[in-house]
């Protein structure tokens, strides 16, 4: 029996770097540190997993050997005119960096997760740059922290403990030497944590942080009400925000799907920014996936861009809204697609999910997921973070080492691996 | 039974959360993703119990579903569906020029479906397929 400590969670942008795992006989017996969802996946990702490479015949999914299936997904995007790699946000940035190098050899675009949840945090911050700080700098020294359309408690269920409120920093060690603040639409679990919870109207957000700033830098505002809220309550919480040292606003997809979008992030960082006037305070967006952050670090690096970036121009072209997944979908472009470690048919609105359905597609997952039910070729992975190793960004930027704490079965491979597979079948092919 | 008029929004739940780490295909999952938040006022009004199958309609697409009271949502008029198949039936295709659909805050219709029934994971892969 091995006790592996230290072990990094590849769940929720939060990567809390503390789980401890027991593992004996290549089984997870017991995890500790973990939350709810990370327990969940720990003890039960090995019960519905893809058991051999499948491809579709007469509507079934037959099984075939990985290198048939390698060399029908390499054929597949040879052949395409406009293929597209999709996802990647839960793979290690090492499988990230192959899947950018795929897109450039077969010349079509490469998008992940980002596009349908933060996609419009990069917009923003395209116009107005992002004042922003580390999740360890928020434990030991925030005194004021602001949930903007975000539900933590739910969503990434340690952050409260691990980073903000209720953790002990350095320089606050006690819940009562913070404040919290919940936006939102709606009450969730989370906010019942909080000292003050701003019930706003829907599509309202724009609104309330215009007119926060107008309190802020002017005194006063000629409404009776803001967003829903009386103006009084508006007051008391710019006066919170004034007043404290060191402000953090964590923002979440209440902010970037709802109406204004990359406008709601480019006023809530110009609120931020007016704050550092009257005291320290930056923002950090609530990631979802575990390494979509990587996933965005890794294709800027390689591409100049963060997502929705388009090679088939021999250089990297990028404008979401003509070059996003979703968009090239939208319209009928794209013409063939490789998903990795992501369910766009799940998630993606249902008329952009039927045409992914009309044209060849692959999926790379560790387990049955709705898009992989629906794939002309699908070839099953080890578990990043679990069966195999690699690096990891968290929500903050931090980058985070990914243990391998099991072998995976006989016969399943990394994302990284299969990736290198695909890329040298097509590069044999084209001599 | 009257039905009445909503704004639909989607988002996470940690019932979902822990469903979609079980599996996509799994029964736990199915049963996070295909409910709907209903305020308790509304139901009283469209005389729904908990547990009462209601169809959503925006016009994007419409899809049944379990109504599930819940004091989450701040006022008559809000309804919640968990990210997932059933809550993308209900979601336009347009990004503004973004890459992102609306997901949050499409205008939607509730009626009683007391004779219908939630169509499972691979059911609504089909008709996707085959509509
Ligand atoms: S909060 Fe997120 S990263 Fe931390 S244990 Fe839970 S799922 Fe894993």
């Amino acid at each position: 029996m091995a006790v592996i400590e230290d072990v990094v969670c590849p769940i929720c942008g939060c990567v809390c770097d503390d789980i401890i795992v027991t593992v004996e006989d290549n089984k997870i017996k017991k995890v500790k540190n973990s939350c709810s969802i990370s327990a969940t996946k720990f003890l039960n990702f090995h019960k519905h997993r893809l058991p051999s490479p499948l491809i579709k015949k007469d509507g079934d999914q037959i099984p075939i050997s990985l290198e048939e299936a390698v060399e029908k997904v390499a054929k597949i995007l040879v052949n395409a005119e406009y293929p597209a790699i999709y996802g990647l946000a839960l793979s290690s940035c090492e499988a990230q960096g192959l899947g950018v190098e795929l897109a450039e050899e077969i010349g079509g675009v490469i998008d992940n997760q980002t596009v349908t949840c933060h996609g419009p945090t990069a917009l923003g911050l395209h116009d107005v740059g992002m004042p922003t700080c580390t999740l360890g700098e928020v434990r030991h020294r925030a005194d004021l922290i602001v949930y903007w359309g975000c539900n933590p408690e739910e969503a990434h269920p340690r952050h409260l403990k691990r980073y903000s409120v209720l953790s002990k920093g350095r320089f606050r060690k006690e819940r009562e030497e913070r404040k919290m603040v919940i936006i939102d639409v709606r009450k969730t679990k989370s906010t019942k944590q909080a000292d003050l919870f701003l019930q706003i109207e829907p599509g309202q957000d724009f609104e309330l942080m215009s007119a926060l700033r107008v309190i802020l830098n002017f005194d006063e505002i000629e409404e009776e009400s803001v967003a829903g809220l009386p103006i009084e309550k508006v007051e008391e919480f710019a006066e919170l925000l004034r007043n404290c040292e060191f402000g953090i606003i964590f923002f979440g997809l209440g902010l970037t799907m709802s109406r204004g979008k990359e406008r709601n992030i480019d006023a809530a960082v110009s609120l931020v920014r007016d704050l550092n006037k009257w005291a320290k305070f930056s923002i950090i967006p609530m990631r979802g996936h575990y390494n979509v952050t990587g996933m965005n670090e890794v294709t800027a690096w390689q591409t100049g861009y963060a997502y929705a970036v388009d090679l088939s121009h021999g250089y990297p072209w990028y404008n979401p809204g003509e070059t996003s997944f979703v968009d090239i979908l939208r319209r009928g472009e794209c013409d063939a697609a490789l998903i990795i470690a992501s369910d766009p048919v799940a998630h993606f609105p249902k008329e952009i999910a039927r045409n992914l359905c009309k044209i060849p597609f692959a999926v790379i997952d560790p387990h049955p997921s709705i898009s992989s039910l629906l794939a002309d070729i699908v070839i099953p992975s080890a578990f990043t973070g679990i069966e195999a190793e690699g690096s990891a960004y968290r929500m903050d930027a931090v980058p985070l080492r990914l243990k391998k704490v099991l072998e995976p079965p006989p016969g399943i491979y990394s994302d990284e691996e299969i990736i290198s597979m695909i890329l040298e079948k097509i590069r044999s092919m084209r001599g | 039974m009257r039905g009445f008029k909503a704004t639909l929004l989607t988002g996470r739940s940690l019932k979902q959360g822990m469903g979609k780490e079980v599996s996509k295909t799994s029964d736990r999952y199915k049963e996070s993703v295909s409910i709907c938040e209903v305020h308790p006022n509304d139901m009283e009004n469209a005389g729904l119990k908990e547990g009462d199958l209601i169809r959503v309609t925006t016009k994007f697409g419409s899809i049944v579903v379990k109504c599930v009271p819940s004091d989450h949502i701040p006022k008559p008029g809000i309804i919640f569906i968990p990210y997932g198949p059933y809550a993308s039936s209900l979601i336009g295709i347009s990004t503004d020029s973004t890459g992102m659909p609306t997901f949050k805050g499409a205008s939607a219709e509730v009626e009683a479906a007391p004779e219908e029934k939630v169509l499972d994971i691979k059911q609504l892969l089909t008709n996707l397929v085959e509509e």
